[in-house]
């Protein structure tokens, strides 16, 4: 243990400690800004600088360690001074405007200035005009020059956790900026638009393409029908800006929102979560007992994140993803043929809206290959974050609506399909059913439920019906490119891969709430998930009656020509731009 | 009123200078990687800073190109604006009335011919071509990217085997290094925007001299491939080393009877001693690489041989043979190469120089090596002569005040014109053309030229030539090796074009250099050999490097080593220079800035872990 004194209190802690945890152990708070445990420890703004006896400048306390008998003064006059000096400096370099800002109310350097009480900044703005601060208005993620204070924290979450390098620092001196790597456009990058630098980014430098205007558009024409499902991690996580508990932003409240905001029908992508199952567990079964996956095993293709990193950086494994589309898309398929028919309307007529976690999803509805004569079988993504926008400005006030069930058909679902927003959903899901495929009878729900928890990289055998299969469970790129790395070198071998982009998977998706305190939350949210699998009265998805009816109605049977036309792709369908030649 | 008075400088004058000598510091010490347009545009700020205002061009028209440059930065400007700074510069060199202002427009309009490139890409799309691929100065200035600042906190932590361990991992050759190496490293040092560089090299000879013995690594799972290192310098050592330690089976065919290339045969004892260089040789070969001395490749065995027998093959021959004057009396008796009296000296053939009177042609450090081991043979009298000034020599500063302060005596401005022979064909007399030093050639160095006086007669007795070495490489040509100038031509990763398995660097390819880029040659044809091979091993060390301390030390001296007391160093090949006291390291190791952590370190590329 290490002794020491921090603003006059006796402190002891384990060598290595930071003063900044250090202080926080004994509930001395020191402000910070650039800093994230674990990741981004480059002491950049020098927001936590402290006062050390005997040191002739400050100290950063969020990477420096403690030393015996060293005495830490956070609020020294020069302290400070310098604090607030160098909040006021990244301030005159900041786009100040927060009444039309997406993160006024949960921006770290708001929340930070306000606390200082900083009322006035006695440097000129230094904003970049022009040309230095274009971006593109098309792509999913937006990045804005002006917002962006430089803290680093996106770099090192793309290269450490993600290891896709999309961002980097540009250029030197006072012109230095964040931008993408290699001297690339965004756009013509491999970036996979899994979001998680937006959801690390402590202000608004980076946000996802705003799309509300467009529902609010369709919500307006009287000729269209609005159609809006929600995918499962979006329940856990929407209520967190409304002050809702978790077990209170159900998805029924959310489901009243809807409806008070104008849309026709209320449905859940847990039912194409359901769907996918069945498609994507008939899928593997034939591939597995027909020997497709002796060398590669059947990846999972239900996170577009995941499609857009395999495609950039492995494109010769692509073959290798199931040909299931995701549930947003095959809720988009069914939505545009099936349920069109059952009213009897144009498909043009219907306007898909999906309200997802996840950004990489905007750019999935785009794809040339998920789209009909009749447009696109997704129209408009909206991110958890939009959403919550939309309710705010429309001043819905989720506590006060009571709840109100989700539509038929496509609002019906099972636990399987709950658990899709998680890490290790899929996988379970697909197994439950696969079981009662191979042997006609279900198993334990909760059989496969140690895919659950674990490190990011997660390895599992089951024997189904006297066959081993071997499975693999991860969530964030940087462990799918270990997997991937491992299985090149031939030292895995697996039949099944379930790889989710984000960590923990959907709950911890790039367009989930942004805690103003740097916390993950998918653990919390995930958790979410798995109690409302437990609750659910069906937990296997080839027991969602909805599903059976449009199979029985429509599709005769998984994997069947129709099935394959409206709710298989072909992924070499289209390319990743860094693929284009 | 008096008519005179004294002049002293005021206060601010006094801290002006100071600043300005600062700056100039600081502006050497500037990293590689920094946006050459907008250090341009702080250049022409500082230069117009010092304009007197009185004339147009300079007073206006250095303003006026801050602007254009600063619009290229900003992409305030349409794309004629670079030829508009071209033009503009071009005016102002042309009339501006004095140095101020033409110097600046100068500068800026060599930036602009420069690296115009750079210009348009800011002006174009925003974004610079360079680039900050490593934040660690001395790291990145050391040839073999030596973890500089690793083994220097070591050292402050009085950890010398470990720090020994660390330098090993980029670099098996810790001990030789310390000792004779030029410590490029220290050029861009950070400490110089404090004070001055971090002695880096007198630091690390005092952690060799304090580490006790410091066992190899266990080398990796034997993978049955081997490979043959045709030269048993630093390079091929290097090169074994490594590709031993990932598990190939490496033989070294040596010329000469002992390992260590020009380390053994070119630098004299005085400034490596042999048993210093025997413990790097031993440590390297205690990792199990085969030996044969004594065996010459092209002679004693063939290259093809070689090719067919290894899986690989790397030639790290050195830049043995020397060069000739190409004088009239060349070929009189006494005149020697100084490769070649060096080569005797190394293998124990002393020639007696005793009463002698010897000259020496050459500026180089192979110059003040052959000066110095003259005094040490006993010459009456050892005289440099060079074509260009004491600037322009090429050895380094400390090697030229240490010959002086031997008693060398050093004539510049000499061009040697012809030799002088005796009636028994002995050298009697060095004829040199007195020069005159002239322009700036290409090479922006000043071209020395006959000066308009007669040719001078330097009586002697030995001449010895030190103007370049060559390489020996028509048996790697009989097989259709490509050479230039007798370097063997290789890529940057060390692969001979045309073959598959055969691997080359060094001196071999880059003529004659330093021992630190030999080492660096044979890391990357180490690493780019094991691919080769079909394997990825890395090389890594699991030596931790101490946190770095909170804040930076003020302004303190460099601690430079001294020589030892010599009456005279006639006779006396023992070591000349002294390492620093333990005081001396700690406070020399403590002025480390520690940019592996501090600025960029911390955030990018502080530490590289394993290669």
């Amino acid at each position: 243990m290490v002794n020491l004194t921090i603003d006059g209190v006796a402190v002891s802690v384990p060598e290595g400690t930071t003063i900044l945890e250090a202080a926080a152990s004994a509930n001395i708070f020191i402000p910070h800004l650039c800093y994230l445990k674990d990741l981004n420890e480059i002491a950049a703004c020098r927001v936590c600088c402290v006062d050390v006896e005997g040191e002739r400048a400050l100290v950063t306390a969020c990477n420096s360690p403690v030393v015996e008998g060293m005495v830490v003064r956070t609020n020294s006059p020069r302290a400070r001074k310098t604090r607030r000096i160098n909040v006021e400096m990244i301030l005159s370099q900041h786009d100040c405007k927060c009444a039309t800002c997406a993160r006024s109310g949960n921006c770290r350097l708001q929340a930070l200035a306000n606390d200082l009480n900083i009322l006035n900044i006695h440097y000129p703005t230094m904003l970049v005009e022009g040309e230095r601060a274009a971006w593109t208005n098309t792509f999913p993620l937006y990045h804005d020059h002006n917002k962006c204070i430089k803290c680093m924290r996106c770099i090192q979450i793309c290269d450490k956790v993600q290891t896709v390098n999309i961002w980097d620092v540009m250029g030197t001196g006072g012109r230095t900026r964040v931008d993408v790597s290699n001297n690339r456009m965004i756009k013509e990058s491999d970036c996979t638009l899994c979001g998680q630098c937006i959801t690390h980014c402590p202000v608004s430098g980076l946000r996802e393409r705003d799309d509300t205007q467009l529902v609010l558009e369709a919500l307006a024409d009287p000729e269209k029908i609005t159609v809006v499902q929600v995918a499962p991690a979006v329940r856990t996580a929407w209520g967190e800006y409304f002050g809702l508990a978790r077990e209170e932003a159900t998805m029924e409240r959310m489901a009243a929102c809807l409806k008070r905001m104008g849309f026709d029908y209320i449905f859940d992508t847990n039912f194409s979560a359901d769907l996918t199952i069945m498609e994507e567990a008939y899928e593997f079964l034939h591939r597995f007992q027909t020997g497709d996956l002796k060398r590669w095993p059947m990846f999972t293709s239900c996170c577009p994140g995941w499609v857009r990193f395999l495609k950039g950086q492995y494109p010769e494994l692509t073959d290798q993803l199931s040909t299931a589309k995701s549930p947003q898309q095959m809720f988009g398929s069914v939505a545009k043929s099936w349920f069109a028919q059952k009213l009897g309307v144009d498909p043009k007529k219907i306007c898909c809206v999906s309200i997802m976690p996840c950004l990489a999803k905007k750019a999935e509805c785009a794809l040339p290959t998920m789209r009909t004569e009749a447009g696109p079988d997704v129209d408009i993504v909206l991110t958890t974050r939009e959403l919550v926008r939309m309710l705010r400005s429309d001043h819905v006030e989720p506590k006060l609506l009571e709840e109100i069930p989700v539509d038929d058909p496509l609002g019906v679902h099972t636990g399987a399909g709950v658990i899709f927003g998680a890490t290790g959903g899929v996988m379970e899901a697909a197994l439950r059913t696969a079981v009662f495929a191979l042997t006609g009878s279900n198993p334990d729900p909760d059989a496969f439920a140690d895919v659950r928890t674990g490190p990011g990289l997660r390895e599992a055998e089951y024997e189904v019906n006297g066959v081993k299969v071997r499975c693999a469970v991860v969530s964030g790129l940087g462990n799918a490119r270990t997997l991937i790395e491992r299985l090149k070198a031939g030292k895995a071998h697996y039949d099944f891969v379930e790889v989710m982009a984000c960590p923990g998977g959907c709950v911890g998706g790039g367009g989930q709430p942004i805690p103003l305190e740097d916390e993950e939350l998918y653990g919390v949210r995930g958790q979410r998930l798995y109690t409302l699998d437990k609750e659910a009265p069906l937990r296997f998805s080839h027991e969602n009656p909805q599903v059976k009816v449009l199979y029985d109605e429509y599709l005769t049977a998984p994997n069947s020509r129709l099935a394959e036309e409206l709710l298989h792709t072909d992924h070499q369908g289209w390319q990743m731009p860094n693929q284009i030649g | 009123m008096s008519r005179l008075s004294i002049e002293t400088p005021g206060r601010a004058q006094t801290v002006l200078e100071e600043l300005s000598r600062d700056m100039g510091r600081r502006i050497s010490a500037s990293q590689p990687g920094l946006c050459p347009v907008d250090l341009c545009l702080n250049f022409l700020r500082l230069c117009h800073a010092q304009t007197c205002g009185k004339c147009v061009p300079c007073r206006v028209g250095l303003s006026q190109l801050a602007n254009l440059i600063e619009g290229v930065l900003n992409r305030t400007m349409t794309e004629t604006v670079i030829d508009r700074i071209e033009e503009t510069a071009q005016a102002i060199l042309d009339s501006a009335d004095c140095a101020i202002g033409y110097e600046a427009a100068r500068m800026v309009l060599n930036s602009v011919r420069g690296f115009r490139e750079d210009f348009e890409e800011h002006l174009l799309r925003g974004r610079c071509i360079c680039g900050l691929s490593h934040p660690v100065p001395c790291v990145t200035t050391c040839p073999a990217h030596v973890d500089v600042p690793g083994y220097v906190a070591l050292i402050r932590e009085q950890r010398y085997e470990d720090a020994v361990r660390l330098i090993r991992k980029d670099n098996p050759f810790p001990s030789a290094c310390a000792y004779v190496c030029e410590h490029p490293c220290e050029g861009k040092c950070r400490r110089r925007m404090v004070d001055d560089a971090v002695n880096i090299c007198g630091l690390k000879r005092f952690a060799v001299d304090n580490a006790g013995e410091v066992p190899a690594p266990a080398a990796a799972e034997p993978t049955g491939k081997t490979v043959a290192v045709i030269g048993g310098g630093p390079g091929g050592m290097t090169a074994a080393y490594y590709l031993t330690l990932m598990g190939h089976k490496v033989t070294i065919y040596e010329q000469r009877p002992k390992l260590g290339g020009m380390l053994r045969y070119g630098i004299p004892d005085y400034r490596l001693p042999q048993d210093i260089l025997d413990r790097d040789i031993a440590h390297i070969l205690s990792t199990g690489i085969e030996v044969h001395t004594g065996v010459s490749v092209g002679k004693d065995l063939s290259m093809e041989d070689l090719q067919a027998k290894y899986d690989a093959v790397y030639i790290s021959i050195g830049a043995h043979a020397d060069k000739k004057l190409g004088l009239e009396g060349e070929d009189a008796t006494n005149v020697i190469s100084a490769v070649k009296l060096l080569r005797g000296v190394g293998e124990g053939n002393v020639p007696d120089f005793t009463g002698k009177r010897v000259c020496v042609i050459g500026g180089g450090n192979v110059s003040m090596d052959a000066t110095r081991t003259a005094l040490r043979l006993g010459a009456e009298s050892v005289t440099c002569v060079y074509r260009r000034r004491v600037d322009d020599m090429t050895a380094l500063q400390e090697e030229i005040e240490e010959a002086m302060a031997e008693g060398v005596q050093i004539l510049p401005l000499q061009a040697p014109a012809r030799i002088e022979a005796d009636e028994e064909g002995k050298v009697a007399a060095l004829w040199t053309q007195p020069q005159i030093i002239g322009p700036y050639g290409r090479d922006g160095r000043p071209r020395p030229m006959p000066a308009k006086v007669r040719q001078f007669r330097i009586p002697c007795d030995y001449v010895i030539v030190a103007i370049g070495q060559a390489i020996v490489s028509w048996h790697f040509e009989a097989i259709g090796i490509g050479t230039s100038r007798g370097a063997i031509k290789a890529d940057a990763q060390g692969k001979v074009p045309g073959f598959d398995n055969v691997f080359a660097g060094g001196d071999a390819v880059s003529g004659p250099a330093t021992v630190i880029r030999a080492v660096a040659a044979g890391k990357v044809a180490a690493a780019n050999i094991d691919a080769y091979l079909g394997y990825d091993h890395k090389i890594r060390t699991d030596v931790q490097v101490p946190p770095a301390h909170f804040t930076s030390t003020p302004a303190c001296g460099r601690v430079n080593l001294r020589n030892r007391e010599m009456a005279s160093c006639k006779g006396d090949f023992s070591l000349v220079k002294e390492g620093m006291t333990p005081e001396e390291a700690l406070q020399e190791s403590s002025r480390c800035l520690r940019c592996d952590h501090f600025g960029y370190g911390v955030f990018k590329g502080g530490r590289s872990l394993e290669w």
